[in-house]
């Protein structure tokens, strides 16, 4: 079965030395919403530079849907659409020019790019700036102004590296629909994030990147199954005096907020049960954090004991 | 892929640069070549007489059309492509399966047309000084479009290696504008002493703008074929130099 992405054995060494990619392998299918998280750093914008051909690999093999870049790079690229972390269009050209333009280096005759202009800045709502200059628009619109652009030559791949970095979140929460949208129609989507609840929230799998290795690479679902607990917080009816929970570790924040921490073999039901015999009424419940960026922060934090050793290292030597 | 669409593409959208910031680019050189005339035709010109059996004005016509094509051509490719490298906006090609020679062709495209606008713009305003006359109009056009293509692939290589904006304006102020004032724009290159006639022959200049003269005028300093010969010479090396280093990424790619 050909897949949308194989990586296999990817490495990048920079000039002076730095190894940004250090060996990973990864896979993505057709029409998945893959999430690539690391911390800063990590090797993200190494791997989709690779994939995009805009980074020169050291050795490795990365096919796109099927197409070995080493030996069909034009036939792979014509499958990506790339939505990059920095505004790269040119800042003085009129939006709809910039579109068509960009249609073009694909083929992509001027009367379909036009016809697709007007679909995608309708969409994004930037129709009514579409003979204004690029660097008129607030930074939430830059950000759809380069979805747009990568999506000019209707790509069967979109890759986007922190789509939504500094959009309010109305913004943000819109393009994510416009992004699930694009997905249902059969468009694989791979995502780099820092917002984690923005992962969660999208994908479907998700690879961990951390030193240029990937640490994790498994569903979303398998991933947060991996939690032993989580920890909620309760709104509840104001109340007076004490409240007391059996077997469950909790804190009562104020007269009318509770958090617990539930272990995953631990059902609500007990709480709210125990709640209610109380005369407690719960009126919302929410994560006290988000899931992902807890096992996330727990997967990074593997390596601390090498930072520690650095630390130490450090106090010995001076 | 369709690569014509590709290469128009490119092509519109240098044209559309250079034509809409036309005060920068389209202006200065006509202002610049109506001064030439007024100081070195009009004023001091007329203390020299002729030179090669033409009146200075109309000797120093096709040398001064040249120098614009020239220095426009150059400066087209050099600034539009080392902007696309520092916006990032050139990230807009290399990840779309446009292959590389198109990219070339585009920009020099782009920066053959503004070259050749230039030098239709100071021809114009020429004829507001001296009458043209023309000995062989395919020898012009042939000139002028080998010419400019030979200065935008030079504008291109330059952009390439270029890291900051100063880059891109060394090799025209220490190379290109010495390179054309010693090219014979304003003499005939056979007034030198034997060992200067020698040195200028070493000038690519110098071919160029005799060939261009003679499709004016009908006089030129060295031979057509000479000069045809080192024009597409230059023009097969400076691609090849162009192709070597985009194939490569030098500049572009990490």
């Amino acid at each position: 079965m050909t897949h949308a992405l194989e990586i296999s054995a990817l490495a990048k060494t920079y000039k002076g030395g730095f190894q940004a990619l250090k060996g990973i392998d990864l896979t993505v299918q057709k029409g998945d919403f893959f999430a690539l998280l690391g911390p800063n750093g990590a090797g993200k914008s190494t791997t989709i530079g690779v994939i995009t051909s805009l980074v020169n690999k050291t050795v490795g093999k990365v096919k796109v849907f099927g197409y070995d870049i080493d030996n069909d790079l034009e036939k792979a690229k014509s499958f990506i659409g790339l939505v990059p972390q920095e505004f790269n269009f040119n800042q003085f050209e009129p939006l709809l020019n910039i579109l068509v333009n960009q249609a073009g280096y694909y083929g992509v005759d001027k009367k379909t790019a036009l016809i697709r202009a007007e679909k995608y800045l309708k969409q994004l709502e930037l129709w009514d700036k579409r003979n204004g200059p690029a660097r008129e628009l607030s930074g939430g619109m830059k950000r759809r102004l380069m979805i747009a652009r990568a999506l000019m030559h209707e790509p069967q791949m979109l890759i986007l590296d922190e789509p939504t970095a500094g959009v309010d979140i109305e913004i943000r929460r819109g393009m994510w629909e416009f992004l699930q949208e694009l997905n249902a129609q059969g468009i694989t989507i791979i995502l780099t994030t820092h917002y984690l609840e923005e992962a969660e929230t999208l994908c479907r799998n998700i690879a961990i990147i951390d030193g240029g290795k990937i640490v994790e690479n498994t569903s979303m679902k398998g991933l947060l199954a991996q939690l032993d607990g989580e920890t909620f917080v309760l709104d509840l009816t104001p109340y007076q005096g004490n409240i007391t929970l059996d077997n469950i570790s909790y804190r009562i924040i104020d007269d009318h907020t509770l958090e617990i921490d539930l272990h995953k073999k631990q059902s609500l039901n007990s709480v709210f049960d125990q709640l209610s015999k109380q005369g407690v009424e719960v009126l919302s419940m929410r994560n006290k954090s988000n899931r992902l960026e807890a096992l996330f922060v727990n997967l990074i934090a593997k390596k601390e004991p090498n930072t520690d050793n650095l630390h130490s290292n450090k106090k010995q030597a001076s | 892929m369709n690569n014509s669409i590709a290469l128009k593409s490119i092509l519109t959208k240098e044209i559309q640069r250079f034509t809409r910031i036309w005060v920068q680019t389209l202006v200065p050189p006509a202002i610049t070549i109506s001064l030439y005339f007024v100081i070195f035709g009009s004023l001091i010109g007329s203390r020299i007489g002729e030179m090669g059996g033409f009146d200075y004005m109309s000797f120093i016509v096709p040398g001064l059309i040249m120098m614009s094509v020239i220095t426009n051509s150059y400066s087209n490719v050099a600034s539009s492509f080392f902007s696309a490298k520092w916006q990032r906006n050139v990230e807009e090609m290399l990840v779309a399966p446009v292959p590389n020679w198109v990219i070339v062709a585009g920009y020099v495209g782009g920066g053959m047309c503004r070259g050749i606008l230039v030098g239709l713009i100071v021809t114009l305003v020429s004829l507001l000084f001296v009458d043209i006359q023309i000995h062989n109009v395919w020898i012009i056009i042939a000139t002028v479009m080998l010419t400019s293509a030979t200065f935008a692939l030079g504008g291109l290589i330059n952009a390439i290696f270029a890291n900051s904006f100063d880059d891109i304006s060394i090799i025209p102020t220490f190379i290109l504008t010495p390179l054309t004032y010693l090219g014979g724009v304003f003499y005939s290159i056979s007034l030198l002493p034997e060992f200067w006639q020698g040195v200028s022959q070493a000038n690519p200049i110098v071919y160029m703008v005799n060939a261009f003269r003679y499709g004016f005028l009908g006089i030129s300093d060295v031979s057509l074929v000479a000069s045809f010969s080192v024009i597409i010479f230059f023009i097969v090396c400076l691609f090849t130099t162009a192709m070597v280093l985009i194939n490569k990424g030098i500049g572009l790619r990490s």
